[in-house]
């Protein structure tokens, strides 16, 4: 499958997840502050994945789990240096360059880009 | 409870259950009630027959797992109704399982209404209703819930009972 052919797909998958408009799924949007997904979408994303690419995705493997609670990740609201080792060590797919400029918990969920999604299943196909 | 009885389990598969719309439910009187420019009309609110579907389903991915996961309501995916559903007649909701694993299911429900004046048209199709299902203790929040599940409660137990499916011990 092409990246181009990639990205189509998980396009759809994001249109039919959050209602967007095709033409607002950029490569650089981000699913959180751009295309408005909420906590309980990542879950519709992840099953819209699954369907359309047919993998299996464990939990945690796109998204992380329990950031937010753990002290040695996050102190103070700020993600620490182990955290941002950790996410990248579990997350090679995603995008932690607005994370590093400002490590502020609320800006974790701008990782995931739309290129991120796919940068993640072309990883999964090749594995 | 906005469904009568469970007439069809097909365990992990698919669930068939009715509701009976009667002029007995209060809030049909004011759904919607007499205005100076027309008479009252009650029809079934659509949020109902959402609920309804809600709980059809919810069972149906509860009993998958022996109720032993909190299932809660996460997503209404898709939801289109094309008509009304009046006092006196019935409807008729199918649940089917699309996809579920340990974090929680999707679903896909078809709303049919059979009207008892013209027995002889049987279930027609009205609608889809297309939910998504989350197991709270699988949340990646991290935030506890209590141990016992308080989703499925007495109301759910007696409707199951009576529908002859083992309700959660």
């Amino acid at each position: 499958m092409t990246h181009d052919e990639v990205f189509d797909k998980v396009r759809d998958v994001l249109v039919e997840a959050l209602a967007v408009d095709e033409d607002e799924v950029s490569p650089t949007a981000t699913l959180t502050a751009d295309l408005g997904a909420e906590s309980i979408d990542f879950l519709d994303i992840v099953f819209k994945l699954e369907q359309s690419f047919g993998f299996k995705i464990e939990q945690g493997e796109l998204f992380p789990d329990n950031v937010a609670q753990d002290p040695e990740l996050v102190e103070n609201g700020h993600v620490t240096e182990k955290g941002m080792q950790m996410l990248k060590e579990r997350l090679p797919h995603a995008d932690f360059s607005a994370l590093e400029d400002n490590p502020d918990i609320s800006k974790v969920g701008e990782i995931f880009t739309v290129d991120a999604l796919v940068n993640f299943v072309e990883r999964k196909l090749s594995a | 409870m906005w469904i009568d009885r469970v007439i069809e389990l097909e365990p992990r598969e698919r669930m068939v259950a009715i509701k009976n719309v009667t002029l007995a439910e209060d809030h049909l009187h004011d759904h919607f009630a007499a205005t100076d420019s027309r008479p009252a009309q009650a029809v079934m609110p659509a949020s109902l027959i959402i609920e309804g579907m809600a709980q059809t389903a919810g069972v149906l991915v509860g009993h998958a797992e022996d109720f032993r996961e909190k299932v809660i309501l996460a997503k209404v995916s898709d939801a289109s109704l094309d008509e009304d559903a009046a006092p006196g007649t019935t409807l008729r909701y199918t649940a089917e399982i699309v996809q579920m694993d340990e974090k929680g299911a999707s679903t896909h429900g078809t709303v049919e209404i059979f009207d008892h004046a013209k027995a002889h048209e049987g279930y027609r199709k009205i609608g889809t209703i297309d939910l998504m299902f989350a197991h709270i203790d699988r949340n990646r929040a991290g935030i506890e819930f209590p141990e016992h599940n308080f989703v499925f409660g007495d109301q759910f137990k007696d409707l199951l009972r009576a529908s002859g499916i083992e309700p959660p011990a």
